[in-house]
């Protein structure tokens, strides 16, 4: 589908890339990944041409881009980067239907458009397509952001460090809405990110690149067993093993976590949200002891003017205790629908937090010391 | 003499200059920014014609446009070029990096890009400079009375000639009024367009 073919690019006489061939398939799932400066960023804007190659040549479906007007390539391809983009002077409507409406489409139909988006992301369209980006949270102004990247259908989707500015819950949602998203309208993706948990989580395939090359391009599986190169066994290291190191679940928790007490109202949580920028808000009761978590689908789905939020929390998220092994909340992670779980100290009040991502930079952290980020 | 019709005069004058110096400033400042080598050119001359004494450049203006309001038009719009074009110059450039990426990324061209995102987030920036151009060529403007033109420069000129204080201040009290009334409404304008675009600038 993509084809690189000895790709070089110079700045002055500085190889940023070099010599970079690799191919990616259809519906394949790609991240680059690397330290700071290793050229992912200039790899991905090669591929849209916001970016020309010095030398080597690029292939979209054995069509060399170089002989395609790159305003139409660019029209065939979204683009989501870790600034979000979007577009201050224009709504939320406006900004997902831009490519839509630079390819003509008749009105009715990018309407249509932007209401399925939104529908599929729980933004009902009545509530935020009137909106401008700054009305939204970090994590609703980024899915917005991806809705615009999808609009128009297209076939391959260049993600930046999409997530690297959001907090680690809206983090985790947002990854595993773009996974969903991209299993279900089957698009190519490349992703660029240098956090290596991401990597593992969204990946089929792993491209490690260093100083303009490829270190290693493989499964997360492959590279977690195999890496090929002490630089990325430095990034993640080798196999995982919790058992043996007494790791317990108040170790690897995030202890800053936005609690609210059960009598806050509605509206003023979703509000609590937007400003923290998550999608769940941890209930306590007035003891302070855990009573469960609210959603802001919730809020949105059953939430009414001055209703206490104490009314619509639900027990769906894993309790662990603070003194549990590690791999029970790992485990209890893996097969819960959530994508965290509420650790809980010995008199029941909220210890943390563990979100995939904690979880895995925790024990990277334990097993080879300081995970960079 | 009616006070009031000159007042309208005046106004009329200062108002179609503006105009065709937004059209032109802002014109011109989209060139310097597209075109790299001509940035330093544009801004230089409008910054010159700034330097030459209103009384020269209308003498200067007069021989090309004879006497009338047109001369005084002409040089109005010379005046105002400078703080249009720059500003609008300067917005264009200070549209945050990532979104002129985030626009090209889409597929706009770039026209496309000037029309839907950069001119919409620099206009804070040029209407300020609407705002410095206008307020100047309501005081400017009454120099028009030497190279005969219409406004409120007349009774200003007359009361010097006859030694009237009241036939001066009848001219000069309407042209500061307008200028401070215009620099007020304009600045509280200014202030809600910089509020509401400032998440799209550097
Ligand atoms: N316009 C430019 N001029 C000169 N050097 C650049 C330019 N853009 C990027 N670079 C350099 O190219 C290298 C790769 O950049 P980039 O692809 O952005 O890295 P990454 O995204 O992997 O962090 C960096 O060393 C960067 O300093
Ligand atoms: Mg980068």
């Amino acid at each position: 589908m993509i084809k690189f073919e000895n790709v070089s690019k110079k700045y002055g006489s500085t190889p940023v890339l070099d010599e970079l061939s690799f191919e990616i398939q259809q519906g394949e799932f790609v991240v680059l990944i690397g330290p700071s400066g290793c050229g992912k960023t200039t790899t991905l804007k090669t591929i849209n041409r916001l970016i020309e190659p010095n030398a080597g040549k690029i292939y979209i479906d054995g069509k060399d881009i170089t002989d395609m007007n790159p305003v139409e390539l660019r029209r065939g391809i979204g683009y989501v980067i870790q600034q979000i983009g979007l577009f201050p002077n224009m709504t939320v409507e406006q900004n997902i239907a831009v490519v839509p409406k630079l390819l003509k489409y008749p009105k009715d139909k990018w309407q249509a458009i932007v209401h399925d988006l939104l529908e599929m992301v729980d933004m009902p369209y009545e509530e935020n397509a009137h909106k401008y980006p700054s009305e939204l949270s970090g994590g609703q102004q980024q899915r917005i952001g991806v809705l615009r990247a999808l609009a128009a259908s297209p076939p391959i989707i260049l993600m930046d460090e999409p997530f690297g500015a959001l907090d680690p819950i809206t983090r985790d949602t947002l990854q595993d809405e773009v996974r969903r998203l991209q299993k279900k309208l089957k698009k190519t993706i490349v992703f660029v990110t240098h956090d290596m948990d991401e990597a593992l989580k969204m990946a089929d395939t792993i491209v490690f690149m260093n100083e303009g090359k490829i270190l290693q391009m493989a499964s997360p599986e492959e590279m977690l067993h195999n890496p090929a190169h002490p630089i990325i066994s430095g990034f993640m290291g080798k196999q995982i093993d919790s058992r043996s190191n007494g790791l317990t679940a108040g170790d690897v928790m995030r202890t800053r976590v936005v609690k609210a007490a059960r009598n806050n109202q509605t509206l003023k949580s979703i509000e609590l949200m937007k400003s923290r920028d998550v999608d769940t808000l941890i209930v306590i009761n007035e003891d302070d002891t855990y009573a469960g978590i609210v959603t802001i689908g919730d809020l949105r789905a059953r939430g009414r003017g001055g209703m206490e939020i104490g009314e619509l929390i639900t027990d769906a998220a894993p309790v662990v205790n603070v003194a549990d092994d590690a791999q029970e909340a790992f485990d209890a992670l893996l097969t819960s629908s959530t994508s965290y779980v509420i650790v809980l100290n010995d008199d029941n009040t909220v210890a943390g937090l563990i979100t995939k991502t904690s979880m895995t930079r925790a024990m990277g952290e334990v097993l080879w010391g300081d995970v960079t980020s | 003499m009616n006070m009031f019709s000159l007042t309208l005069e005046h106004m009329y004058i200062v108002f179609i200059a503006v105009a065709i110096a937004v059209v032109l400033g802002v014109f011109l400042g989209v060139i310097a920014y597209w075109i790299r080598y001509l940035d330093s050119i544009i801004l230089w001359i409008t910054e010159i014609i700034q330097t030459i004494p209103s009384l020269a450049l209308l003498a200067l203006l007069m021989i090309v446009f004879g006497l009338g309001n047109t001369t005084i038009i002409v040089g109005l719009v010379l005046y105002a070029l400078m703080p249009i074009a720059r500003n609008t110059y300067i917005g264009l450039q200070d549209v945050e990096p990532h979104l002129k990426d985030a626009a090209r990324g889409m597929g706009m061209t770039k026209l496309q890009r000037l029309v839907k995102v950069e001119l919409p987030l620099s206009f804070p920036l040029i209407f300020s400079g609407i705002k410095i151009a206008t307020v100047n060529s309501l005081s400017v403007a009454v120099m028009g009375v030497l190279i005969g033109a219409g406004g409120l420069g007349f009774p200003v000129y007359r009361g010097i000639q006859t030694n009237s204080l009241t036939l001066i201040l009848s001219g000069a009290i309407p042209v500061v009024l307008m200028a401070l009334i215009f620099d007020y409404i304009m600045s509280r304008i200014e202030r809600r367009l910089t509020l509401r675009a400032s998440d799209g600038r550097k």
